[in-house]
């Protein structure tokens, strides 16, 4: 185990649910999953809708399994779990089109195993990992983060994983390594955005993301094979995807084929494509604006529709600066953003 | 022989106005309160609202050449209520950003207006349609004369700045952007002799 002493900014699952819906909890996941079905049921009757004129194979429902894991052991009072209905279906994977539900209608049908993730670069010991060494091979933890949107909304969610350093421990990396390049799958044929640069907002797939060294083997980083006691939903960036708690959103890249440990900075995605906007390092930073929109506050996403009051101050780092601030501060973070 | 074709008298056309213009919204409302839109209700509204108003404002645009190509000159009853349509969904669209997204926080309301070129040339349209709305009023109409004509015309300007205001809001998903630019620039052809007059 990476983490020991319980850091300020961690949360727990039980201190940060509200305690009804956690004593209700076995009951209250029964009922979500009548409506998962259900959701589905409605989704597949529609594409028979406009499926007229293909095979009548039933299109099957991207399934997800228990995984067994250590639980969140840190507290920090006063979060609200976002709920698991919404951490599914409010997705940013552009590879599954661009609005927000199109990845949950659009990635039921998306195969994750066999699944090879490659180990490369500027290391010793080069290696993959199989779908089934992604749950075996590391100890799984329960990391409860606060995800921050660049477009700022956010959500707090209970993720499952491992720390990022120990398949980068294990990979022996060179004294040339000073950063890590990682790059989602990259399959047409199952990515509709990838075959149309409409669909996929246009960007240039495949999708890739790229940290510090230091940044890498922070404890915070994660791989994250999981969320709420499950392995990870397609749409949330199924098998294997990174979590950088204290970076905006898309950095913290999804259905993860490859990483390279690499002596230069990487290309990264949202960068090559609006390079004033998105920055190489996306710290979540308040002080430091989107040039079209404030970056000072942002919605959390809870249940509650229309009339919940959930604008919130950002923090800086969001609110992970005890365990991060250290690795810049000889940085212009307004310069580097 | 002549036949005389039917025609849906106006009355009908406008009850189909306002059925079509409201309905949606209370749908839309309500689904957001009981938190059945989606993860975030507050994104829906806001995206919602944006696009039914250029939605109607481009079909009021639709209405004089529709008019002309049917030969139906009564048509042009139906422009106003669309018009008014477009800016009611205008009005609740940066409603539901001040109410919903920055949540009475005044001081982000204005600096977001200020300080985001998108957001300033979206509430100068916005400005744009309150005059045109209230002077549709008919005895306003009256007393300005030619000059209603004049102010009207300010109606391509706020097309032109809400097409930007939709393009320029978007990450990188710009082909919807594109299509309703495409739309007002068939618009705009349309009345390509009258701009020319201009000239």
């Amino acid at each position: 185990m990476l983490i020991k002493t319980p850091a300020k900014s961690a949360l727990t699952e039980n201190s940060v649910t509200d305690e009804n819906v956690y004593t209700d909890r076995r009951s209250l996941l029964k009922k979500m999953g009548f409506l998962g079905a259900g959701t589905l049921l409605a989704s597949s009757a529609n594409a028979k809708g406009f499926d007229l004129f293909s095979s009548d194979e039933e299109a099957e429902a991207f399934k997800t399994k228990a995984i067994k894991y250590s639980p969140a052991k840190n507290t920090m009072k006063g979060e609200v779990l976002t709920p698991e209905t919404k951490v599914i279906s409010h997705n940013n994977f552009y590879e599954f089109g661009t609005k927000k539900s199109d990845p949950i209608n659009n990635a039921q049908a998306f195969k994750v195993n066999p699944w090879t993730l490659k180990i490369s670069g500027e290391v010793n010991k080069p290696f993959t990992l199989d779908y089934d060494d992604l749950f075996n091979k590391y100890t799984i933890e329960e990391r409860i983060y606060r995800l921050r949107c660049v477009e700022t909304w956010s959500m707090v969610i209970p993720w499952l994983g491992f720390s990022l350093s120990k398949i980068i421990k294990q990979a022996d990396p060179t004294s040339k390594a000073k950063y890590v390049a990682f790059e989602t799958l990259h399959d047409p044929e199952q990515m509709p955005g990838q075959r149309s640069r409409r669909v996929g907002g246009g960007i240039d797939y495949p999708y890739v993301e790229g940290l510090r060294m230091d940044e890498a083997m922070n404890p915070l980083t994660l791989m994250s094979v999981g969320l709420y006691g499950k392995t990870l939903p397609a749409q949330n960036g199924a098998p294997i995807r990174l979590v950088v708690p204290w970076k905006y959103g898309f950095k913290s890249i999804k259905s993860i084929v490859g990483i390279r440990l690499v002596e230069k900075m990487p290309p990264t995605t949202w960068n090559i494509l609006a390079p004033s906007e998105y920055g190489f390092y996306a710290n979540v930073n308040p002080a430091v604006d989107h040039p079209r929109w404030s970056q000072a506050s942002e919605r959390k996403i809870t249940s509650g529709g229309l009339f919940s009051r959930n604008r919130i101050d950002t923090l800086p780092f969001n609110g992970y600066g005890e365990e991060v601030a250290d690795m810049y501060k000889n940085m212009d973070l307004r310069k580097n953003y | 022989m002549q036949v005389k074709k039917y025609f849906p008298p106006i009355w009908l056309l406008k009850t189909f106005v306002h059925v079509f213009s409201l309905l949606p919204l209370i749908n839309l409302y309500w689904l957001a309160f009981i938190d059945e839109l989606g993860a975030d209700p507050v994104k829906e509204v806001i995206h919602f609202t944006g696009i039914g108003a250029l939605n109607l404002f481009l079909l009021s645009l639709t209405i004089s050449p529709l008019a002309k190509f049917l030969k139906q000159g009564k048509l042009i009853n139906l422009r106003r209520v669309v018009g008014l349509y477009a800016f009611f969904y205008a009005v609740l669209h940066v409603l539901n950003f001040l109410f919903f997204e920055v949540q009475f926080d005044f001081n982000l309301f204005i600096d977001e207006i200020f300080d985001r070129p998108y957001i300033t040339i979206g509430m100068v349209a916005l400005l744009i349609l309150s005059a045109l709305a209230i002077t549709s009023i008919n005895n306003i109409r009256r007393k300005m004369g030619k000059g209603w004509q004049k102010l009207h015309n300010l109606t391509y300007l706020a097309g032109i700045l809400i097409v930007t205001h939709f393009y320029w809001s978007v990450k990188s998903e710009l082909s919807s952007p594109l299509m309703y630019i495409a739309v007002l620039i068939f618009l705009l052809y349309l009345r390509r002799d009258k701009f020319r007059r201009w000239l």
